[in-house]
């Protein structure tokens, strides 16, 4: 999933500082499963939103809604009939979302979460980064656990010379992504044939270096 | 010889190679790479000028080489994947040929998180092993590394660095070999203070007939105090200093300090001078150039031969 993060409120109060009625539109995909922009978000936002600008003598009228997804046309038009009646949308859905909102609405979009990466629960109330989604995955080549990613310098050819005892020299909150790669072709059978391959240099070009990225499946296309 | 490398001419006359490296200013001063050269000359065969070491932005590498080309040295530039990308990384490789460098050594180079500019971003569009294989094709074969071909190729003895004390330590010398395959020719390692551990690494490299394709240049640090022995120690990454050295550091009174760590330098020279595969010493002072003349000397490498 797309993982984000709440806004610090000053921010989010310098942001929509300009309005008297906004939209607060959460997500009820991945920011409400990372708690960070679902239905209990929105309420929770909207009451401290009012609390904070009431106490700044300047109260805030909010509307609060929560779309089924903010990165699809069907939805995000589930709001057309009164978001002429306000000064702005405060999305708390990823960037995606924000930008859907800002391309179907003449108001501006603005937004309530700091958008981070596509990753996963480790226990409750952590998430970590898996995926980079460079477009051209090698997971079958390193284990099942991306170099691209978990290596905090995306070598295809780690470990460097900072490991030190599985910890990478990041942070040693961080695992060395390559320990892991090497633990994990071991326990496969793998390493005697995968570790000594040298990895070509990468193509980046169907990551983000392409420029901005589209997949377009024909079958589908109407 | 496939180069014009005075590193090269000395190693394959079978002589036990001699280098150091010199850490450009934070400024534009060439005077203080001057000075610095000025301290090495006739005492090295070859200098590495740092790229950017610990991410904290110093005068370029391929500009104080030059500086110290002029001076008569044989310079070896440092080249890290950190801050290039393919496109930069060739361009500076035809650039340093051209201007009559004839190493480099290909490293991935300290995360940004250490340096002066942690809010800065990488690029590590390739990584040091790959950097090896850019710098082969473009010697070698005459390519681009999107099989172009170039019209003059650069003419560089390709070391890389390689760190015996890092973990894993079963694939360290597996890492080399790989480096090996790639196309190195020349390894300075990281500074040894566990002799041990390098000489456990070095049995598996010569085990695998490593050291008979590529030079390895065994490196040493010396320590100035105690409190540099604890720093290694704990804050640089990958480097193993063994508790029996800081207290040994720690027996002496503390302005004797540097001698002592002047003494276990020169120890540990003629220690990995003594081992199977070792064909030369990488002196790392760091800021403290002018030791190295006397490390040299009282280790016996001095004079340097005539390349």
């Amino acid at each position: 999933m797309i993982t984000a993060e709440i806004k610090p409120i000053e921010e989010i109060l310098e942001i929509i500082e300009p309005y008297d009625k906004i939209i607060l539109a959460g997500c009820k995909e991945c920011v409400a499963v990372c708690a960070a922009g679902g239905e209990k978000e929105v309420q929770f936002l909207a009451s401290a939103l009012r609390t904070a600008r009431k106490s700044n003598g300047r109260e805030v009228e909010i509307r609060e809604v929560t779309l089924q997804r903010q990165c699809d046309p069907e939805y995000v038009e589930q709001i057309r009939d009164f978001a002429g009646d306000y000064q702005a949308i405060l999305s708390i859905a990823c960037g995606v979302g924000v930008q859907y909102m800002a391309e179907h609405y003449t108001i501006p979009a603005v937004p309530g979460l700091n958008t981070a990466f596509m990753g996963g629960a480790v226990q409750q109330g952590v998430w970590s980064e898996k995926c980079q989604g460079c477009g051209n995955c090698v997971l079958h080549l390193t284990g099942g656990i991306c170099p691209i990613t978990r290596c905090s310098k995306s070598l295809l050819n780690g470990p460097c010379g900072g490991s030190s005892n599985g910890k990478c020299e990041v942070n040693p909150e961080i695992e060395c992504g390559w320990q892991l790669i090497i633990d994990r072709l071991k326990l496969l059978g793998e390493f005697e044939s995968r570790y000594a391959e040298l990895f070509p240099i990468k193509d980046w070009s169907t990551s983000r270096d392409g420029g901005l990225r589209k997949i377009v499946r024909e079958d589908l296309k109407q | 010889m496939k180069t014009g490398s005075r590193l090269e001419k000395i190693l394959e006359s079978g002589a036990f190679a001699v280098t150091s490296e010199c850490g450009p200013p934070r400024g534009a001063d060439a005077d203080v790479i001057r000075k610095k050269g000025e301290l090495l000359k006739e005492v090295v065969d070859a200098v590495n000028i740092t790229d950017c070491q610990t991410s904290v932005v110093r005068m370029s590498s391929l500009s104080s080489c030059l500086i110290l080309k002029q001076m008569g040295f044989d310079p070896i530039m440092q080249m890290v994947t950190r801050d290039r990308n393919r496109i930069a990384i060739q361009s500076d490789i035809l650039g340093a040929a051209a201007l009559g460098i004839n190493n480099i050594l290909c490293l991935s180079g300290d995360h940004q998180r250490f340096g002066d500019h942690p809010q800065s971003k990488n690029v590590y569009d390739i990584d040091s092993v790959q950097l090896i294989m850019t710098v082969k094709k473009m010697r070698d074969e005459e390519k681009f590394l999107n099989d172009e071909e170039l019209t003059k190729p650069p003419r560089l003895f390709i070391g890389a660095a390689a760190n015996p004390f890092a973990d894993p330590f079963e694939i360290r010398a597996l890492r080399l070999a790989k480096k090996v395959a790639a196309g190195v020719e020349f390894i300075q390692t990281q500074c040894i203070y566990n002799l041990g551990r390098f000489e456990a690494w070095m049995r598996q490299v010569v085990d695998m007939g490593l050291h008979e394709k590529v030079y390895i240049l065994a490196g040493v640090t010396p320590l100035k105090s105690v409190g540099m022995a604890r720093y290694m120690k704990n804050l640089v990454p990958g480097m193993d200093v063994p508790d029996e050295l800081i207290e040994r550091l720690k027996g002496v009174p503390k302005e004797k300090q540097s001698d002592e760590g002047i003494a276990i330098c020169v120890e540990t020279i003629q220690r990995v001078q003594k081992m199977e595969g070792v064909r030369g010493v990488h002196i790392m002072a760091i800021e403290w150039e002018e030791k190295v003349r006397e490390i040299a000397q009282r280790a016996g490498l001095l004079p340097r031969p005539a390349a």
